[in-house]
């Protein structure tokens, strides 16, 4: 019976529950090692600029005086390769992508406050 | 003899996610000839490895495409290793393999949607789309990338799938094979399918030869190449034997995708069985020189890496040759005299993927 | 891994080969042109049973005119065209000859150009 050959599929459909998510109202889970966003532990960062030497988008940009490290977030493809190459291993990547944002915008983690 | 007319299709049209635009000669319904155009798209993606290192380009060999990323990214890998000479373990090869396969079964899925729905199959649709998400979610856990794998790396690859891990996923493919199976059934057996494809869009065995058809086009009419038997990476070990249509139409096309994502599976499963453990990358140091074309099977044929390299840290030139691109003069063959409105359903079976042509 | 090879051929001489691998049957795989410092080479490759043959045509500029091989292989328009958007090749007599707008790209011939007139990549 090809004609009704889709009913077996739609009854069981039918009294199984929905297969999406209900996003905003359930939050993802992320599975472990998605790659998300980078994220900065700067206490152990030695501003190096290794990271910004191998950023394939060039979204990084760190700077020695004032020691800062810069991400712009729109830019950065969530590759991993900034934190397979970091000497001090003070970057790694969150399960969770960045904020929405409207405008072009760098994050900016400076060592010291800015003058 | 009646008045011809000709009808423009694309660059934007409801079946076809990205444009390609083809000038349709009609006489009545009939369709006497094609022409293409493409070249809304072109991105240079090719040059840019002029100005990229060899590592890095990886990157953008990954996007070239975003359906078969990851075997873009692979097949630039073994390119250049091919130049460099690097053996690769045995291990990184079986990964590459695996997420190969992933790769393609989510692919066919996706086109196995895309075609329900160019013919009005919206159920059909969705259900291929919800099992293409499980695929994706599998994808996710293994690479932490749904689309963009990222883990193909000269010299091996970038992550190792954890034995618990890969355990845990065999439960789950086999689960998701039987699902898949079961949706193609569905597909395959109805009569609507079988009554806008069987017959339509027919390319005979010497076209698709002459006209230089690739993937499942040219084993659609029964033509027995396929990449995967040269065995790159690893394909020679786990016994891989191409798949074949004879009738050359429309339905042989989508028959020989389906039955590639029952071998897909079967693949998987059989490579997860030889695994052993071992190191999944060595380390690359120098840089390429000489010249080398490095083919390898994607989901839509046959993808053509040509790199040449001069000894720096910079390649002289990059060639990609997409299976689309070779696919669209055998498609215009197909079309000559088909009905107007099957042009959607023969376009759909070639399974276009415009960006990548253009690179 | 299946075996290739480039073979050197001279232009006149081109129609003439390519006539005689599709009386063997082969495939045409594809047709590429890559700029060097100080040529322009074109590949026609060719495939059977995996076995990848490669003519390599070398021409010192774009002046050099060569002849299509569309009425031997009809697939070879695609690529003939592509040559001839990006490099300026200069392609005789191709059946569908898109005349430099298979492409449309800002620029005429861009990987061909003047270096001057390209874009700049950020590094």
């Amino acid at each position: 019976m090809s004609l009704m050959g889709f009913a077996k599929v739609v009854l069981k459909n039918l009294f199984t529950g929905p297969v999406t998510e209900k996003y905003p109202f359930v939050p993802k889970v992320y599975p472990q090692g998605a790659r998300g966003s980078v994220n900065i532990e700067l206490a152990k960062c030695i501003f190096c600029g290794i990271c910004q030497k191998k950023c394939p988008t060039a979204a990084i940009v760190v700077t020695k005086e004032p020691k800062a490290w810069e991400i712009d977030r729109l830019r950065c493809i969530s590759c991993n390769y900034c934190v397979e190459v970091c000497p001090k291993k003070c970057l790694a990547l969150d399960t969770k992508y960045a904020p929405v944002t409207i405008t072009r915008t760098t994050d900016k983690f400076s060592a010291q406050p800015v003058a | 003899m009646s008045e011809r007319t000709i009808i423009p299709f694309g660059p934007q049209h409801p079946v076809l996610p990205e444009p390609i635009h083809l000038d349709l000669v009609v006489e009545d319904e009939k369709v006497i000839e094609a022409i293409p155009s493409i070249g809304f798209i072109h991105r240079g993606l090719e040059r840019l490895v002029e100005k990229k290192d060899y590592v890095d380009y990886v990157y953008v060999a990954e996007r070239i495409c975003g359906i078969c990323s990851f075997i873009h990214g692979l097949t630039y890998c073994m390119a250049i290793e091919e130049l460099m000479k690097v053996q690769v373990p045995d291990r990184a090869q079986y990964l590459r393999l695996i997420w190969s396969e992933l790769s393609r079964i989510h692919s066919h899925l996706l086109w196995l949607g895309l075609t329900a729905d160019s013919f009005g199959f919206e159920s059909m649709f969705m259900q291929s789309w919800r099992l293409r998400e499980y695929i994706l979610d599998i994808i996710e856990e293994t690479t932490g990338g749904r689309v963009i794998f990222g883990s193909a790396k000269i010299g091996g690859v970038r992550r190792d799938i954890p034995l618990a891990k890969m355990d845990e996923i065999m439960k789950k493919m086999r689960v998701y094979r039987k699902d898949v199976a079961a949706l193609c059934e569905q597909f395959m057996k109805d009569q609507t399918v079988k009554h806008r494809m069987r017959g339509v869009g027919l390319l005979s065995r010497e076209d698709a030869i002459s006209l230089g058809a690739v993937g499942p086009m040219l084993r659609g009419s029964g033509v027995a190449q396929d990449i995967r038997m040269t065995g790159y990476s690893g394909y020679d070990r786990i016994g891989f034997t191409p798949i074949t249509e004879t009738a050359g139409d429309c339905y042989a096309r989508c028959m020989v995708r389906v039955r590639e994502m029952d071998a897909s599976f079967q693949m998987i499963e059989r490579c997860v069985e030889q695994m052993t453990d071992g190191p999944i990358e060595v380390k690359v140091t120098g840089n390429p020189n000489g010249e080398f074309f490095m083919r390898s099977e994607q989901p839509r044929g046959e993808a053509i890496y040509y790199a040449k390299a001069n000894g720096t840290k910079f390649l002289s030139r990059l060639r990609v040759r997409t299976p689309t691109f070779a696919n669209i003069p055998p498609l215009l063959t197909a079309l000559a005299g088909c009905q107007l409105a099957d042009v959607p359903v023969i376009v759909l079976t070639i399974d276009p993927c415009i960006s990548c042509a253009e690179r | 891994m299946a075996t290739q090879q480039i073979i050197e051929i001279s232009p006149a001489e081109l129609l003439e080969k390519v006539s005689a691998m599709k009386a063997q049957g082969q495939r045409l795989v594809q047709i590429c042109c890559s700029k060097l410092p100080d040529r322009l080479e074109v590949v026609y490759s060719f495939d059977q049973d995996f076995t990848y043959v490669s003519y390599r045509l070398t021409l010192a500029d774009t002046s050099t005119l060569v002849p299509s091989i569309s009425k031997i292989y009809g697939n070879s328009f695609h690529y003939e065209n592509e040559i001839h958007d990006l490099y300026g090749i200069q392609v005789q007599g191709i059946s569908i000859d898109f005349k430099g707008n298979f492409y449309r790209t800002a620029l005429k011939t861009p990987f061909n150009c003047a270096p001057e007139a390209e874009v700049q990549v950020p590094s």
